[in-house]
């Protein structure tokens, strides 16, 4: 789920070398932190969040077989 | 298409060098290997030189490609087992999934195939190149859809006309509420508007 997470950022992102994913086990959820630089952070999102709405549909449906409860959370690097 | 046939010491050099002259990265290229080449003895005798032809493929044959390896690795890191074949022209990629666990890439009316190609899309258009539509289809979801709201366009008319009533359909994207549209035009005793913000917009039928 992780590399899932991390390809969706890396093909969006115009600087793929600075994504990088962090899992977050909250025991009644998986929490995806995609971090990206401040530059893609317009590309990851969308308008109105569109992309990043796209985003969390596809994880969401990934995560049905195994019946977890994911969430992506799109950060900016620091 | 251009192309150019280069000559060089080895096929790797050739392509190299072909590569330079069209200003193209290989991934964009399709190379034929016109001779092998032949180091000979000692680099002396009976030595022949390596031949390439490499063809700059179109946007859409690109983009094409593109898109299937993009498919194919997401749904790999998806975990789905599905098969995904593509056609294209100057103006769109048509992409088909195909496979066993095709509703849970389908999603809720529509919703995850719908986000598929958008990503699908914007990972593709990305790389450069002129802008290119890409269609996804999973299965025969959208010709079964297309049929389904065609109809249901047809019976929620007939109710805003027989009643007086407006009559508002679930939200749909875009692409479904042109096909709503579509169907209504020249609909006798009503007429379409979309109301609301995305992803909440619908379609509305009014009586005249």
């Amino acid at each position: 789920m992780k590399s899932l997470v991390e390809f969706l950022g890396q093909s969006l992102a115009e600087f793929p070398d600075q994504v990088s994913v962090e899992e977050v086990d909250k025991g009644y959820e998986t929490v995806y932190q995609l971090y990206v630089a401040p530059e893609d952070m317009g590309r990851l999102i969308g308008k109105q969040g569109s992309i990043a709405r796209a985003i969390r549909t596809i994880v969401k449906a990934a995560a049905i077989k195994s019946g977890a409860q994911v969430h992506v959370k799109i950060n900016e690097n620091q | 298409m251009k192309f150019v046939e280069v000559a060089a010491r080895t096929v790797d050099d050739a392509v190299a060098e072909a590569l330079e002259q069209l200003g193209a990265e290989l991934e964009q290229v399709e190379i034929t290997v016109l001779e092998e080449g032949n180091k000979g003895l000692f680099g002396l005798i009976g030595s022949k030189q390596a031949r390439v032809r490499v063809e700059r493929k179109s946007n859409h044959e690109f983009k094409r490609e593109a898109a299937l390896e993009f498919l194919r690795e997401l749904l790999k890191k998806m975990d789905i087992e599905a098969r995904v074949a593509g056609a294209s022209d100057e103006e769109s990629v048509d992409l088909q999934i195909d496979g066993a666990d095709l509703g849970i890439l389908i999603g809720r009316r529509g919703q995850t195939l719908d986000s598929l190609q958008y990503i699908t899309t914007l990972a593709v258009n990305r790389r450069g190149g002129e802008w290119i539509r890409i269609r996804l289809d999973i299965g025969d979801y959208r010709a079964k859809r297309e049929e389904t709201l065609r109809s249901l366009a047809q019976r929620l008319a007939n109710k805003a006309d027989r009643t007086g009533r407006r009559v508002a359909l679930d939200p749909m994207n875009p692409a479904e509420r042109r096909i709503v549209h579509r169907e209504l035009q020249g609909f006798p005793g009503v007429k379409t508007q979309s109301e609301g913000k995305e992803p909440h917009r619908r379609v509305i039928i009014f009586p005249n």
